[in-house]
């Protein structure tokens, strides 16, 4: 028998209450107290993975070297910049998930990306209704920046399907005197964005067209619609399709023996195209916004620097991911800092007045208006195709 | 008639190829009652390893093929072993999830390891293209159906002319019997899943060459051949390389005539139309269980 009164014995039920109350207490507490707010966080939705995976890799690149500059010349709003990341695998459902956890989870300033016009697409809505700017460095499909929103949160650096179409007609028009074209497009909102535009592109020049064609991603063989268009009289081809499909329009052609002008929309720009198409893959002629033509350009070694596996300009494709996404990072910064918070109306505001700022495209004057949230136009467009599994200009 | 000629060329080649897989989705259920709904994967397997072992390993075709379509042989081992046996031992229905999942988890493995961009396997039947009859053929596509007939044949040699093969036919007949006549009926059964995972991989690599090798390459064939095996009766090899063949003209005329748009919609709703006037497929006869 002890001297002192016997502590309580600890039964079951109190120890299931004492546990019950630590967690209520801990969850109550407030968890945002122990992670302080040090960066300004912008959110990267693209496709990582699958055939786009290396035009993901070069807008992650871009916006990897446009973070330096930008740290290096004293961050944001005096915080450094951070990139936080989420691959979208192509798919329209994930990366409407991905930029909901961006803005909503992660507190991202502003959101780049959409590498793909239907995942895109998904976005935009939601861009607008959370008040989030978000800039879309590649996916080229008008009604994207075009969306009929009264506050407009989506912007653009890279090509419009609009003009793009424009300027592929009017390049097999002068280049090859096209007067019957067929269409080989791919069975998304991309290729009918691009259908819409080529046809206003066709009546401009009252030209007729040899048939509209659609195919899926995953055809293995696009014969019999190539065939159709073959016996309509198309003496030449518009193609707009990711890498793998384009290639296998190309693998099509081979086997059909049929050589004929091909312009494109930069689908094949995005992987390794002359690997899947093989060395008919070096026919196919489409547009770029940016392309690395000199191996000692200051801002190739840069870039060589930051990513050793770049041995050569080749492995680079495609430069106009690099250079849009780069140029897409300086202006939202700009706008950030013009703007003085990251609230998403001041950057939007912003967005409208930010001036002088280099990129490597070109330099930005007023890029953004109400109107037209698209900072780059026809006349930033080149022609390139493939030589060797390298993206040259086409000079002539 | 160029287009008809392409269609049927289309057909016959992608229709021995479903016709292929499909015979795996048989052979496992004849024998075990049981499928391997990681079949897809299989099939991309072959197709990734054929490119691994060829192009990042140098190894000649004639080794470096049937290496890949060993490797799928093992995988169908052990999708056997850890996803399959361990429900049916306990009389559950869960190797149907299992394998669906082994399936996934097998996609994404591929997906961090091989990588993220579809790569090409190059064949030297698919370098020149043939004339036939108005249209361009690959060497390639007229090799398919006859690769895939012949191993067909080749299995059916097999089952019929040799201990073990005429053991697997046992099992098959009745699993009961086969047991007390001293077969062991588990290792007929962990065969059986080798055997379909070979198939797999075999048709993986005859249809890369004219595609590509990515991660998620044999999702959609996986599924066509589950219709193709449940079209056929899932009752006899013939009848469901015969399903192959119908289901590949069918999706290529479609394909061909209306656009790949609608391939899709028109072909499915062609098997469930099959499906509600012969339940037990094209060819297959109900099954009786007694109970």
């Amino acid at each position: 028998m002890s001297a002192y009164s016997p502590i309580p014995k600890l039964t079951r039920r109190a120890a299931l209450l004492g546990a019950a109350a630590v967690l209520m207490l801990a969850s109550a507490l407030p968890v945002t107290a122990v992670r302080a707010e040090d960066t300004v966080k912008l959110g990267l939705v693209a496709a990582l993975s699958g055939q786009s995976a290396k035009s993901g890799e070069a807008i992650t690149r871009g916006i990897t070297l446009a973070i330096d500059k930008i740290n290096a010349e004293g961050g944001v709003l005096g915080k450094p910049l951070e990139l936080v990341s989420r691959d979208d695998e192509s798919n329209p459902g994930k990366g409407l998930v991905a930029a909901r956890e961006l803005a909503q989870r992660e507190g991202v300033a502003a959101l780049i990306g959409g590498l793909d016009t239907p995942v895109s697409l998904a976005i935009v809505p939601f861009a607008n209704q959370q008040k989030i700017p978000f800039v879309g460095p590649w996916a080229a499909g008008t009604p994207i920046t075009k969306n009929g929103a009264e506050e407009n949160y989506v912007f653009r650096v890279s090509a419009v399907d609009e003009y793009v179409d424009e300027a592929i007609t009017e390049y097999l028009v002068k280049k090859y005197g096209a007067k019957k074209p067929g269409m080989i497009l791919i069975n998304n909102p991309w290729g009918e964005s691009n259908e819409k535009g080529l046809l206003k592109a066709l009546e401009k020049r009252s030209m007729p067209n040899a048939g509209i064609e659609k195919f899926e991603s995953n055809d293995v063989d696009v014969v019999p619609q190539l065939t159709r268009l073959k016996e309509n009289g198309a003496d030449s081809l518009f193609v707009v399709a990711n890498v793998a499909p384009t290639a296998q329009v190309v693998k099509s052609l081979d086997r059909m023996g049929w050589d004929v002008p091909i312009s494109s929309h930069w689908g094949p720009a995005g992987g390794r195209f002359t690997e899947l198409a093989g060395a008919s893959g070096e026919k196919v002629h489409f547009i770029q916004t940016y392309l690395f033509t000199d191996a000692s350009s200051p801002m190739f070694v840069k870039l060589q620097e930051k990513f050793p596996e770049i041995k050569t300009l080749a492995d680079v494709t495609p430069a106009t991911g690099i250079a849009n996404a780069y140029d897409a990072t300086l202006l939202i910064a700009a706008a950030i800092e013009k703007a003085g918070s990251t609230e998403g109306p001041a950057v939007r505001q912003a967005m409208y007045e930010i001036s002088g700022i280099e990129g490597m495209i070109k330099t930005y004057d007023k890029p953004f208006t109400p109107d037209d949230q698209d900072a780059l136009g026809p006349e930033d467009y080149t022609f390139a195709k493939f030589v060797e599994g390298e993206i040259i200009p086409i000079t002539d | 008639m160029t287009l008809l000629m392409a269609a049927l060329i289309t057909g016959i080649g992608l229709g021995s190829m479903y016709g292929l897989i499909a015979l795996g989705f048989q052979i496992t259920y004849s024998v075990s009652s049981k499928v391997n709904f990681a079949q897809g994967s299989m099939v991309m397997l072959g197709a990734v390893l054929g490119f691994v072992f060829c192009q990042q390993y140098g190894m000649p075709v004639i080794l470096g093929y049937p290496l890949a379509i060993l490797c799928c042989g093992v995988m169908g081992v052990l999708v056997e072993f850890f996803l399959v046996r361990p429900f049916a031992v306990r009389n559950s229905e869960a190797w149907l999830m299992a394998t669906v999942a082994g399936g996934i988890l097998l996609d994404n493995a591929v997906l961090f390891t091989f990588g993220n961009e579809p790569r090409t396997l190059p064949s030297v039947l698919v370098e020149d293209s043939w004339n036939i009859l108005g249209t361009g053929v690959y060497p390639q596509q007229i090799l398919i159906p006859i690769a895939a007939i012949g191993v067909a044949l080749g299995l059916h040699a097999l089952f019929r002319h040799t201990r073990q093969g005429r053991a697997l036919l046992a099992v098959v007949q009745n699993q009961t019997a086969a047991k007390l006549m001293g077969i062991n009926t588990t290792v007929m059964v962990t065969g059986s899943f080798a055997i379909s995972s070979m198939l797999a991989g075999c048709a993986g690599l005859l249809i890369a060459p004219l595609f590509s090798v990515h991660s998620d390459m044999g999702t959609l064939f996986g599924l066509k051949a589950f219709a193709v095996a449940i079209l056929g009766g899932m009752t006899s090899a013939y009848s469901v390389m015969l399903a192959g063949f119908i289901y590949g003209m069918v999706e290529a005329a479609v394909t061909t005539y209306l656009g790949s748009s609608y391939t899709f919609i028109v072909v499915f709703a062609l098997v469930i139309a099959v499906l509600t006037i012969k339940p037990s497929g094209l060819f297959g006869r109900a099954a009786i269980k007694k109970v």
